[in-house]
């Protein structure tokens, strides 16, 4: 069956993508809080794993420090509001211009002297960890003792400061996520996304053609940091309490990129496949051992679910799902 | 005379985290694979040691030996059975395969031990050599010791053994060493054992000086990392260097400045050291 391209999209995969969106908006209306919450995690996970995409997926930068974005984000809006009384819808673009110096500082830093592969990404957790413990022992937003925001009340949806209850996070969450995948597709039909796969594939030949590789890396790299910081934001103020051990720990960045990893490095739809299917998981073996009291009982089935799925599909779950529902591209 | 105290402790303790980065630097400059399961493998053969000593009610130093071995099969069989599958896909699966395992590790030893640390009892533990106004203490002196025989033990095996100048081949030139018939896949399931027994040594002659918990895990895969990298990525005398640079940069730091600050100090010098010299400071370009 071959129709009309809708959006760029092939049909099926236009239908499909109505259904979900469909699905996601409805949901909230039929199930319980606690299905809310997790699907915030869901979206959560979805939405960072789409930024760090677009920097290790589309441009080929293995990032392993993608926390220290989410930090900083979150630090710079939850410090304006809570010191300055910015609104959050101001101090997010602060938050993400922050986090986009620091990324293009990092990536100009690292290409200009070459550093690449293993070697880049090792900096990146460098980076993050030092940041992290600067931010411990930065007072001004509280140091370790953490950094709070005044309690939301949940009776009352305050859309300008950002107060509210989990539906109304899930409903950001959810533009947010769609937002991401409408502005992945867009940049991978657009010139500089075809400079990046190009990057990808071969740096080398990338260069012999003439692709300015150095400022298409590093491009990537402040928007991808700058999208991360934008849910940090968000993040910070959904958590309403900011530690630099949570939030700039390295346990986050390898949170942030097993879900695109699991869903399928580099696809469109990879990263919310593997936040659902991760978080799911997660969920499934707190309430399996929730009887259970064996310390490290949960973790051993996540890693053993981790270890399975490299094994059995090491390019992702969404290149397989996607050939066996039949919505493979035809290129 | 404070500061040549401190000085030397974090050198005696260098010599020991760079025992345990020539492990990881050996598996990445011979397999090319980054041991993100580095510090789980420490910790490992740290509650072995701790299991094995507190069973049999000997010193930890003599199970130095066994610890060794059993990690050495361990990562044997980890290479063989598993890892080796991988060496040619992408960084970010060897990744995921890796931080997989790591994770096993941990829960695995949550599950047998708790999450409380757990520490070995010596008799000597507070006996102390004095030379001059050096004050070292014993137990460090004797891991120092331990984890420089280890480093030169292995550097013997790669400069004499034939099978060490066979894996030195895969190294120099993967399909070189395969076209005159070298078995790489066994080579590298030997290399792989060689770096985690280089861990194993370092665990057990690390737990002497401080305890173990499940979660330290990732904060010695860090560590090994930033080690690695300072020395330069598959240099054995580089992982020594950098060992010993972390130790008494650590040791100092936690000392003049304040002590939740001395990973910040490596970090920086990681930070610096890669965009000075990226290659590490005795690595090849």
């Amino acid at each position: 069956m071959r129709g009309v391209p809708v959006l760029g999209l092939s049909p099926r995969v236009a239908v499909a993508l109505g259904l979900f969106v469909a699905a996601m908006l409805a949901l909230p209306f039929f199930v319980n809080d606690y299905i809310v919450s997790v699907l915030v995690v869901v979206l959560f996970a979805a939405y960072f794993g789409q930024s760090w995409n677009i920097m290790t997926g589309f441009a080929g930068q293995l990032s392993l420090g993608h926390a220290l974005y989410v930090g900083l984000g979150a630090y710079t809006s939850a410090a304006l509001f809570v010191h300055f009384g910015v609104p959050p819808w101001l101090g997010m673009p602060a938050g993400m211009a922050v986090a986009a110096v620091a990324g293009s500082l990092i990536a100009a830093l690292s290409f200009r002297f070459r550093v690449g592969g293993v070697y880049f990404a090792l900096l990146t957790i460098a980076f993050a960890e030092f940041t992290r413990i600067l931010f411990d022992h930065f007072k001004w937003v509280g140091a370790t003792e953490g950094l709070f925001l005044p309690v939301a009340n949940l009776a009352h949806q305050d859309l300008l400061r950002l107060r509210g209850s989990p539906r109304m996070f899930y409903y950001f969450l959810l533009a947010l996520t769609l937002g991401a995948l409408g502005l992945s597709h867009l940049l991978l039909n657009r010139r500089i996304g075809y400079y990046w796969q190009a990057i990808r594939e071969d740096e080398e030949a990338a260069q012999a053609l003439g692709i300015n590789v150095f400022r298409c890396k590093v491009l990537a790299m402040a928007l991808s940091a700058a999208l991360t910081a934008l849910g940090g934001g968000f993040l910070a103020f959904y958590d309403n309490n900011l530690y630099p051990d949570t939030v700039f720990a390295i346990g986050r960045s390898v949170e942030i990129i097993t879900a695109p990893i699991i869903g399928g490095l580099g696809t469109l739809f990879g990263p919310i496949l593997g936040a659902f299917l991760l978080t799911t998981l997660g969920e499934t073996m707190t309430s399996l051992t929730s009887g259970v009291e064996i310390d490290g009982l949960k973790q051993w089935l996540y890693g053993a679910a981790l270890l399975a799925i490299v094994a059995l599909q090491p390019a992702g779950i969404w290149p397989w799902l996607r050939r066996v529902i039949g919505l493979e591209t035809r290129r | 005379m404070l500061y040549l105290n401190i000085i030397v402790a974090g050198l005696l303790t260098g010599l020991v985290y760079g025992l345990m980065a020539l492990g990881l630097s050996v598996i990445f400059g011979v397999i090319r694979v980054v041991n993100f399961a580095h510090g789980e493998m420490m910790v490992v053969a740290m509650y072995a040691t701790y299991l094995s000593s507190t069973v049999t009610g000997l010193d930890p130093l003599l199970m130095l030996a066994p610890v060794t071995v059993l990690l050495f099969l361990l990562g044997y069989a980890l290479q063989r059975l598993l890892i080796n599958r991988y060496i040619a896909r992408p960084d970010h699966e060897q990744f995921l395969l890796l931080l997989a395992l790591a994770t096993i590790i941990t829960a695995s030893l949550l599950m047998g031990f708790g999450p409380d640390a757990r520490n070995v009892q010596l008799d000597y533990a507070y006996d102390s050599y004095q030379i001059g106004g050096l004050l070292l203490d014993k137990v460090r002196v004797i891991a120092a010791a331990g984890a420089a025989l280890g480093a030169a033990a292995l550097w013997a095996f790669f400069r004499f053994t034939r099978t060490g100048k066979a894996i030195r081949a895969c190294a120099d030139n993967q399909i070189g060493a395969q076209v005159v018939g070298l078995d790489v896949k066994r080579l590298y399931a030997i290399t792989f054992g060689l770096g985690a027994a280089c861990v194993g040594a370092a665990g057990a002659l690390m737990l002497l000086l401080v305890d173990v918990e499940p979660y330290i895990a990732t904060d010695y895969t860090l560590l090994a990392f930033i080690i690695v990298i300072l020395g330069g990525l598959g240099s054995m005398p580089g992982a020594l260097l950098g060992g010993v640079l972390v130790g008494v940069s650590e040791a100092l730091s936690g000392f003049v400045i304040e002590p939740s600050f001395k990973s910040a100090f490596s970090f920086a010098l990681l930070i610096l050291v890669l965009l000075v010299r990226p290659q590490g400071l005795l690595g090849r370009a």
